[in-house]
């Protein structure tokens, strides 16, 4: 395990931890992008260049913004004066029952656990994705059209009803 | 014997060929930095005179024409201001708002900076000159790196605590999101066309030779040309350039989400703001003005960094023009331009690259029309829709409290 | 290969406590966006490790998972906004009644 790897995966690890645990919600928000980069640089690590940079134009381009869009609209930019989290502990406990089972799953795996033979990084042709994507997942393709399309639509709808109303 | 077009090349061969073997790419990776940290601040500092006095110029005033070399008669004609301004800046007391939010709202312009810098490093400012030439997503990355901007201005704008900031912010990411679109959408046409994501490359294919004496550049093509209209107006609303420049409306907004920056952070707001500004006009010379090609083959001996620099000059001075004759927007006047015009155009223009592609047998005088007609007819049916709702401007003006003087004859 | 795996389990455990036990609907949603994000991770570091590259399935699936996400978080803050509309809050909690 090389140290670019490790402080990758703590920053990313943290941001999100903090994300989970802060009061302020904006700065929750903060720290998630803070995360969200640091997947895309682990997925640059992984050779994935243009997944890593789609994840940052869509998550930290549109999300993010979206989602800082939101607190200032429900007006949770004031940091919040009563408690932030339902039973923390009991919530906590699930997810690390979760992780442990996870990781005992991860750990135990007999295929992973002689250690994978060191491949060259291999290079993701953006080509070969487009081709991908008008050939063998055109399907895929068009549904995710139709349901983004659909989104938009039924965000629009959502967000509009009651004003239309007054 | 190197010859003046390679000259800045060959120098950072010869720097880095000092350094031994296992040190070179570290050495040439940071010579690349160094060139990019140094060059554009440079390009910022002489533009920022440029634009003074091109603005005074305009306005039919001086402009500032007083500081020259300390101590000495010499005024260089007031190109010494950057440094006046930039020492003013540094010495500048640096104001927090008691109730800011002191860690966000010092992030807030070095994330605005950083990524600036990160997106002009994947230009091709030459041949052979680009720093980073991300072969698979040079231009994803350029957008990736550009998104980032938005999250800088709203954490500017929220961690101020002020509402003018607020306000601003808010404006700002609004225009932004909405830009963003016909921006990316206007730069497609290009990518399909020249099959590649990477800037580098799609410079190069630009120096092919047309009819003899021109260079191919896809400005010379019809959705070439739709497509750097399109995209020199969602540039300039992505820049926050006048006349978007709503999200720091001076006389509605203070200076909008930077109300509350004061002294070095304010100078990095405006270093960031120029910097993208820089970036995308580079980005619209890679991708339609042929990059570093010169416009006639006969003019090749100019060096190529040199026509890149030009042309990045000339967008950078035609913004200024802009700024100095157009008035601002109205919010939802923004809005309708980007939702309503510039987003099915940029549409229009995609079908109209995927028509020129395929019809490349085609002879020219049957290519031409029809693509422009393909064009021309969203275009006309657009601006149709927008003067039904504006209707003929009635001006209506205060009736003259006054009475009528008395006629001496009567 | 490991790492990655164990990084993905634990950003999806960090969401999971985040989106069961915080109030704001927002955050809620923010830690659903993390787990998604973390099987995200799973299918490109399972494409990068598999016997070959070129076999795009994994990258694939990220990248409609991340088009998928984007849907999911404008609808869910749609939702967000109708909701604190209706009862001045953005507390989950705080929609719990059944009554239009």
């Amino acid at each position: 395990m090389d140290l670019i790897l490790a402080l990758l995966a703590g920053a990313t690890v943290g941001a999100a931890v903090a994300a989970m645990a802060l009061r302020d919600v904006v700065h929750c928000v903060l720290f998630l992008t803070v995360s969200l980069i640091g997947l895309a640089l682990l997925y640059l690590k992984l050779g994935a260049e243009f997944v890593g940079f789609v994840q940052v134009l869509v998550y930290v381009g549109a999300v993010a913004v979206l989602v800082v869009f939101a607190v200032l609209l429900t007006r949770g930019g004031d940091a919040p004066t009563e408690r932030i989290a339902n039973a923390p502990w009991s919530g906590a406990l699930v997810a690390a029952a979760v992780f442990a089972m996870l990781a005992r799953a991860i750990l135990g795996s007999p295929s992973l656990g002689s250690p994978s033979p060191e491949t060259p990084v291999p290079t993701l042709s953006v080509k070969a994705i487009g081709e991908g994507l008008t050939g063998g997942y055109v399907l895929p393709l068009q549904i995710v059209a139709l349901l983004l399309t659909a989104a938009m639509i039924g965000g629009v709808v959502i967000a509009m009803r009651e004003k239309e109303g007054e | 014997m190197t010859s003046p077009d390679q000259i800045f090349v060959s120098a950072k061969e010869w720097l880095v060929a000092l350094f031994p073997a296992a040190l070179q790419p570290m050495v040439g990776a940071l010579v690349s930095i160094a060139a990019i940290v140094a060059v554009y601040p440079a390009i910022f500092a002489l533009t920022t005179v440029v634009e003074r006095k091109l603005l005074a110029r305009f306005q039919n005033r001086p402009g500032p024409n007083r500081v020259g070399i300390p101590f000495t008669k010499i005024r260089l004609a007031g190109f010494g201001q950057f440094a006046a301004d930039g020492i003013k800046s540094l010495t500048k007391e640096d104001i927090v708002p008691r109730d800011a939010d002191r860690v966000v709202h010092f992030a807030a312009p070095i994330v605005l900076v950083v990524p600036a810098l990160l997106a002009l490093s994947v230009l091709p400012v030459g041949r052979n000159m680009a720093a980073l030439d991300l072969r698979e997503t040079g231009l994803l990355f350029f957008f990736a790196i550009g998104a980032s901007t938005e999250l800088s201005v709203f954490m500017a704008g929220w961690s101020s605590r002020n509402k003018y900031s607020l306000l601003g912010a808010m404006r700002g990411i609004a225009q932004m999101l909405a830009y963003e679109i016909p921006l990316i959408l206007s730069s497609i046409p290009v990518v399909m066309i020249a099959g590649s994501l990477s800037l580098v490359s799609i410079a190069e294919r630009q120096s092919a030779v047309q009819w003899g004496v021109f260079h191919s550049w896809h400005v010379f093509t019809p959705w070439g040309l739709a497509g750097f209209l399109l995209f020199l107006v969602a540039a300039c609303a992505e820049s926050n350039r006048t006349p978007f420049d709503l999200p720091e409306a001076e006389s509605e907004l203070v200076a909008g989400y930077f109300t509350e920056y004061s002294g070095f952070k304010f100078a990095l707001f405006f270093l960031g703001e120029y910097l993208g500004l820089f970036a995308v006009a580079g980005v619209a010379t890679t991708l339609f003005l042929g990059g570093w090609n010169a416009p006639f083959t006969f003019l090749d001996w100019i060096p190529s960094w040199m026509w890149f620099f030009g042309k990045l000059g000339s967008l950078v001075l035609f913004s200024v023009w802009l700024r100095a004759t157009l008035p601002r927007l109205r919010v939802d006047q923004l809005m309708d331009v980007a939702w309503k015009y510039l987003l099915p155009m940029s549409l229009a223009n995609l079908v109209v690259a995927g028509l020129w592609h395929f019809t490349a047998a085609w002879p020219a005088a049957l290519r031409w029309p029809l693509s422009l007609a393909l064009l021309a007819a969203p275009h006309l049916l657009l601006g149709r829709g927008f003067q039904k709702r504006f209707g003929p401007r009635v001006y209506r003006y205060a009736a003259d409290p006054r009475p009528a003087p008395a006629n001496p004859a009567a | 290969m490991k790492t990655y795996l164990l990084v993905s389990a634990l950003l999806f455990s960090v969401g999971l406590a985040g989106a069961l036990t915080r109030r704001n609907a927002i955050i809620v949603l923010v830690g659903v966006e993390l787990m998604l994000n973390a099987a995200n991770l799973n299918f490109v570091a399972f494409w990068r490790h598999s016997a070959d590259p070129r076999v795009l399935d994994g990258v694939m699936f990220a990248v409609f998972a991340i088009a998928v996400a984007a849907a999911e978080a404008t609808v869910g803050l749609a939702l967000v906004i109708a909701i604190h509309r209706h009862f001045k809050s953005a507390n989950v909690d705080d929609a719990s009644r059944m009554k239009g």
